[in-house]
This record gives C-alpha cells, sequence and structure tokens, in this order.
C-alpha cells in the first residue's frame, strides 16, 4: 500500500533538522512552495543551505527563512530582485553566504544529480569570473567548464494536483525548477493544490513521476497554525 | 550628434528579426522590441523559466501568478504556446536552438565579448540569471545599448573591462547612433542613424570601427 498524504503541512517538514541542505522550486512569484517554507520557518531549524533560482521577496518564502536568521548559505542564480530586502541585507551582513550559478547551470547541476551522472562539460560561464578555479576543457575549438552535481537533503516541491502516489502536474509555467529539485534529493516533499484518486490523473499529463517524491500535502486539508 | 530613443532603438531591432524565428528577449529594454515587431511576421517568443509562445501581459484581474515572464512580469501563452521545465528552456538555449537573443549590455568588445551582469564597483550583490547560457547559445546575439554611459565614455572597447558574460558572443549592436556588425575584420558600422557620420560615431567608440561597405 503506497499512501504518501500527509495531514499537515507542519508534519512533512517536521524532520528537517538543524544544518540541512534544501532545494526550493520557484522562479519568481511562480511555483513556490509557500506553505512548505512557512512551515520550515515555523519549525525553527537554522543553519540551513538554501538552494533556489531567487533568494525571495517581500517578507515570504525564502525571505521570511533569510529575515529570521534561519539561512547559513544560499544557492541561487539571481538572488537579487525588486524586493529582495531581507537577502541583501543578511548578505551585506556577511550573515549569508552566496554561491552564484548561471540559471541553466544550475538546473543541469541539479538534474544531473537526480540523473546519477557526475559532472557535465558546459560553454555556459568559460571565460568567466564564475568559472575560476574550474576544470576546463576546449573541445572543437570551444572551451567548456567542468559543472558537478549539485544534490540536497531535502526538496521542496510545489505542483498543482497529485495522487496518493505522488505523481504531479503542475500548472502552466510554475513547473520552472520543481522536477529537476524533486529528482535531486532522497526526501522530496510536494505541496500542491489538490489531491485526487490514483487513476484521477491523465497519465499523459504528469511531469514528475510519482517515484521522486516522497510526501504530498494538499493544500485544502491542511492548515498552518500561527 | 543624432540619437535615436528607447522606443526608437527598440523599433530598429525589431526590423531585424525574420518571420519564423524564436526569439529570447532579455529584461529591460529588449524586453520592448516586442511591441514594434511587424503583425505580418511570426515570432515565437521563448522565456527562460520555460514558456515558448509568450503573448502579450493578461487583461487585469485574470493574471495568473505561475505564468510570469524571465522579468517576473504577468504574460499570457499564444495559442501553439506551450510549457516545460528549466533543465529544457535552457537546453534550448545551450544547444543553439533559439534563432535570436536580444541583450543589453553594460561593454561589448571589438571580438564581441559581452559584459552585461556586473560591474567592478558593484554596490549590491551579484546576480546572473541566465544571461550567460543565452549568451553563449543563441545562434545570433542582438545588443541593445546606449552607444556611451551617462558621462558620454565608449562602452564599445577594444576589450571590455567589467567581468564578462561570454567570450566573442555579440552577433550585431544597436545602439542610438548606429548598427554594428561583430565580424572576423573588426566591427563594422553598417548603419548611421539620422545625419550621424562615422567620424563622429568613431569620436565616441574606444574599438577601431570599419566604414560601411558601400560608401
Amino acid at each position: 500500500m503506497i499512501d504518501k498524504r500527509v495531514a499537515s503541512l507542519r508534519e512533512a517538514v517536521m524532520d528537517i533538522p538543524h544544518g540541512a541542505s534544501v532545494m526550493i522550486g520557484g522562479f519568481g512569484s511562480s511555483g513556490i512552495p509557500l506553505g512548505l517554507i512557512e512551515a520550515l520557518r515555523q519549525q525553527r531549524a537554522g543553519d540551513l543551505t538554501i538552494i533556489s533560482n531567487n533568494a525571495g521577496v517581500g517578507e515570504e518564502g525564502i525571505a521570511s527563512l533569510l529575515r529570521d536568521g534561519l539561512v547559513r548559505k544560499i544557492v541561487c542564480s539571481f538572488p537579487r530582485s525588486a524586493g529582495s530586502i531581507w537577502f541583501e541585507k543578511r548578505f551585506e551582513e556577511g550573515a549569508v553566504e552566496l554561491e552564484l550559478v548561471p540559471q541553466g547551470t544550475l538546473s543541469e547541476r541539479i538534474r544531473i544529480a537526480g540523473a546519477g551522472i557526475g559532472g557535465f562539460l558546459t560553454p555556459t560561464g568559460y571565460g568567466t569570473k564564475l568559472a575560476e578555479g574550474k576544470e576546463t576543457r576546449v573541445i572543437d575549438g570551444k572551451g567548456y567548464v567542468l559543472e558537478m552535481p549539485l544534490n540536497a537533503d531535502f526538496a521542496l516541491i510545489k505542483a498543482e494536483a497529485s495522487d496518493p502516489w505522488g505523481n504531479l502536474v503542475y500548472d502552466t509555467a510554475g513547473r520552472n525548477f520543481n522536477p529537476m529539485m524533486a529528482m535531486a534529493a532522497p526526501l522530496s516533499i510536494a505541496e500542491v493544490k489538490h489531491i485526487g484518486q490514483l487513476g484521477e490523473l491523465d497519465p499523459e499529463r504528469i511531469v514528475t513521476p510519482g517515484i521522486f517524491i516522497d510526501r504530498v500535502v494538499s493544500q485544502e486539508t491542511i492548515h498552518v497554525p500561527t | 550628434m543624432f540619437r535615436l530613443s528607447s522606443e526608437d532603438m527598440a523599433r530598429r531591432v525589431a526590423e531585424d528579426i525574420p518571420d519564423g524565428s524564436y526569439v529570447n528577449l532579455g529584461i529591460g529594454m529588449p524586453t520592448r522590441v516586442a511591441n514594434f515587431v511587424a503583425d505580418d511576421k511570426q515570432v515565437i517568443y521563448h522565456s527562460e523559466n520555460g514558456i515558448l509562445g509568450v503573448g502579450p501581459a493578461p487583461k487585469p484581474g485574470e493574471e495568473n501568478t505561475n505564468l510570469i515572464n524571465a522579468g517576473k512580469q504577468y504574460v499570457t501563452l499564444l495559442p501553439g504556446g506551450c510549457y516545460f521545465d528549466n533543465a529544457e528552456s535552457f537546453a534550448m538555449m545551450r544547444g543553439g536552438h533559439l534563432d535570436i537573443a536580444v541583450l543589453g549590455a553594460f561593454q561589448v568588445a571589438e571580438n564581441g565579448d559581452l559584459a552585461n551582469w556586473a560591474t567592478n564597483e558593484d554596490r549590491f550583490p551579484p546576480a546572473v540569471g541566465g544571461a550567460m547560457d543565452l549568451a553563449v547559445g543563441a545562434k545570433k546575439l542582438f545588443v541593445i545599448m546606449r552607444h556611451t554611459t551617462r558621462e558620454n565614455e565608449p562602452k564599445i572597447l577594444q576589450r571590455c573591462t567589467f567581468p564578462l558574460t561570454g567570450m566573442g558572443v555579440v552577433s550585431r549592436i544597436f545602439t542610438d547612433l548606429s548598427v554594428l556588425d561583430v565580424t572576423p575584420e573588426g566591427l563594422r558600422v553598417i548603419e548611421l542613424f539620422g545625419s550621424n557620420t562615422f567620424e563622429e560615431v568613431q569620436s565616441l567608440t574606444e574599438a577601431r570601427l570599419l566604414p560601411p561597405l558601400n560608401s
């Protein structure tokens, strides 16, 4: 009997410990597991390494983890956006370390970690500051940089709908980093709008097969106590 | 000197986007190019977060927070458009599947080196996003930028002094003064706007320019 449903956001992130590395899906306002992030914040695990494309804006999402001093390091491509005040403040204070990764290199490092590949050669960043100290190779006259896989202890995923097996479908551009992150952590937790019955999701529409997902939590049934 | 407005610069870039091309427009001024592409051309816009067939902004009240472009603005999807994940999106870029990318720049060098993500005196923490992937991957890379800085210092240089985004990646530069092509011989002026002369444009450019071929 496979049933990956958990009853609450709190329960879904309960075992994320101090010092954990956590991938968080999303791009700008799109496809972010805001409920899981809020539950993680309330759970108070600190010294976290966060891997995500952006560093959050305003007071919610990753910005709230930074504000509360729970983040030690952030790995992302574009930490600075209009309203990324908490990232900028913590970075200026030297309270958070930044590993800046070109966006396509970030998603591919995550993808290959989930796919069992040991590294890849990319032309992106060749001859730039972001390739300094990295191994390079010239193939057929073109320069490449060796990039390594990037995995994490946990992945927080946002999708539109799921079933008890953790199969996921997404809404529009909300998928962004979510499918790769689901593959790259031994424990992947998905927050969805709706969990249907087995067989309810059109198999042709499933983007993330349930094998990559360990827990699903629905916004319909859960409530985060504040 | 005759200087094009930002709007006319975007209009000029739009003229060079052929019917049927797959195009990625960078954040800011490049995004405005879409407003000036003629209606009789079918151009498919790519957004790095995972969209092909990006349409115009939605009507007020019809925004979907998941459906945004690279600049985090609300967009729509045109009929025939589709969604995909970020790794596939960057495979489109890096793999040379996009015909044209349009990016802004701080500096461009005569060999086509591009600097558009950081300066040497950043007051803010760095951010790079998809610029380096787009720079190496698009079949043609168009740069749209003012010919000089606000202080009238050249931005088209022999060598970039700011950190590079990519080496030898720029194909064509559209400025408010002229259009220039990066060629194996060097930077060639292919169009001068208004009454601008080659000598005037050269005087505001650090790199040595080649005159238009038909002059």
